[in-house]
């Protein structure tokens, strides 16, 4: 049986992952590498990595970092964050990414996800979508939800799906940082209209949460930052807590 | 010595990176006249099988790679060209293992790609040495290979039971990724350079 997927999301800003991570024994918290190392080592199924660097620099110093990862990491990871055109996800896939998570380059053009996919095979292509509630609808949101864009969370979905999106990121603003739990009815609903892979995002803050979502939305992975960067809470904890809970996952 | 067959289907680097990390060492096959340098032969693959077959036949190494006797493991589409046939684009493949290369059905009730950790139950063969059955390994690809017990060394159940390793004499393939699947996966990379015939 397939397991569902515990990933642990890391933002770089220049090479460096940013952030508060108060891992024990690292002797470089801000080191992607080792801090990618450590996850692995404690049961990670899959990693992301989210690049927020906003200088000209960034293409080659995310290129190094990558392959630095891949050098050392025995499970897969994604790179997102600035992928416009096939030359950033070449780039990225010959460095050793796995997948790439494209979010408002995609919005603006949705044409990416079906050069992407097309170019590199559906597999390569994780759609990011950050939503919100707004006036009784989920509406798709850029700029860590800041900016509101006109398209409607299902249809965008639904849409990248037949565009050839290998999977979905799926973030709820309302519920991230709140640290209340992941927005299972939304995740729930989506997850019934695809056939494609999702992984819920925002809203992590116990190891109830993550059971929860697994159950009630039957999501196929679920990502979290703080709960795990600030070790609330223990992946190996969390899989045996699942597995207690019959959610089949890697042990 | 491992030479991996480089024929542009994919990225290598997490290959070559894992076989750094294992102390494998490593050159890449250009050439027929390169095969003859390596004792195992990788040949890796993501993408379109179809689209991947035409890349191989572009190097002109189709033939020299049919006849090898030195033991040779194909990775993920890797392993689906060592098989007859593929659904994906229709295509003809090297036919070294007489089993079909077939589409997920999304009528049984799955998601496509199939993408995750998925157990794997081995059969006693060497590629499998120290790895215990049920381990789980990291799959990610749309089609899949029929199970058949003759060329069958371990299978997974994903809305129907697969194969996720063959064998026929000198020829293996996984369809998972042993390089993406932790420790087990460096395992089986370790096992097959350590394979003699």
């Amino acid at each position: 049986m397939l397991s569902k997927r515990i990933i642990p999301c890391l933002d770089v800003k220049d090479g460096r992952t940013v952030k508060g991570v108060n891992f024990v024994d690292l002797r470089d918290a801000g080191d992607p590498v080792e801090l990618a190392a450590q996850y692995a080592q404690q049961g990670a199924d899959e990693l992301v990595f989210l690049d927020i660097t906003a200088t000209h620099e960034r293409r080659k110093t995310m290129i190094e970092m990558v392959k630095s990862v891949a050098r050392q990491l025995n499970i897969p990871f994604t790179i997102g964050g600035g992928i416009t055109e096939i030359a950033d996800a070449d780039a990225l896939l010959n460095a050793g990414a796995d997948k790439i998570s494209i979010n408002s380059a995609a919005v603006r053009n949705p044409k990416l996800i079906e050069d992407l996919a097309k170019t590199f095979g559906v597999q390569f292509v994780v759609l990011a979508v950050d939503t919100k509630h707004v006036n009784g609808k989920n509406m798709v949101h850029l700029n860590g939800g800041r900016l509101i864009t006109e398209l409607e969370t299902e249809n965008w979905i639904k849409q990248a799906e037949d565009l050839g999106a290998g999977e979905i990121l799926l973030t709820s603003m309302d519920h991230d940082g709140t640290k209340a739990g992941f927005d299972c009815g939304l995740l729930g609903k989506i997850n019934q209209m695809i056939n494609i892979p999702i992984i819920a995002s925002g809203g992590a803050g116990s190891m109830e949460h993550f059971t929860e979502v697994f159950q009630k939305a039957n999501v196929d992975a679920a990502l979290a930052a703080s709960v795990f960067h600030y070790g609330e809470i223990l992946i190996p904890d969390l899989k045996q807590e699942l597995r207690r809970n019959n959610i089949p996952v890697r042990i | 010595m491992v030479g991996i067959i480089n024929y542009g289907a994919g990225n290598i680097f997490s290959l070559t990176a894992a076989l750094d990390r294992l102390n494998v060492t490593y050159g890449m096959v250009n050439t027929e006249n390169d095969l003859e340098k390596y004792s195992h032969i990788i040949i890796p693959g993501v993408g379109h099988a179809g689209a991947a077959m035409e890349k191989l036949k572009g190097t002109g190494l189709v033939e020299a790679i049919k006849k090898l006797t030195k033991p040779v493991l194909g990775i993920c589409v890797g392993m689906q060209l060592i098989t007859e046939h593929s659904e994906e684009g229709d295509a003809a493949l090297l036919d070294i293992v007489p089993v079909k290369t077939k589409k997920f059905d999304k009528s049984l009730n799955i998601k496509i790609p199939h993408m995750g950790w998925n157990a794997v139950s081995t059969k006693n063969n060497p590629l499998f040495t120290g790895v215990e059955d049920n381990t789980q390994f990291y799959f990610v690809h749309s089609y899949f290979i029929e199970y058949n017990p003759t060329f069958d060394i371990a299978s997974a159940d994903y809305g129907l039971k697969f194969s996720a390793a063959v064998q026929k004499d000198n020829f293996y393939g996984v369809q998972f990724h042993p390089e993406k699947s932790g420790k087990a996966g460096e395992l089986i990379l370790k096992n097959f350079s350590n394979l003699s015939l």
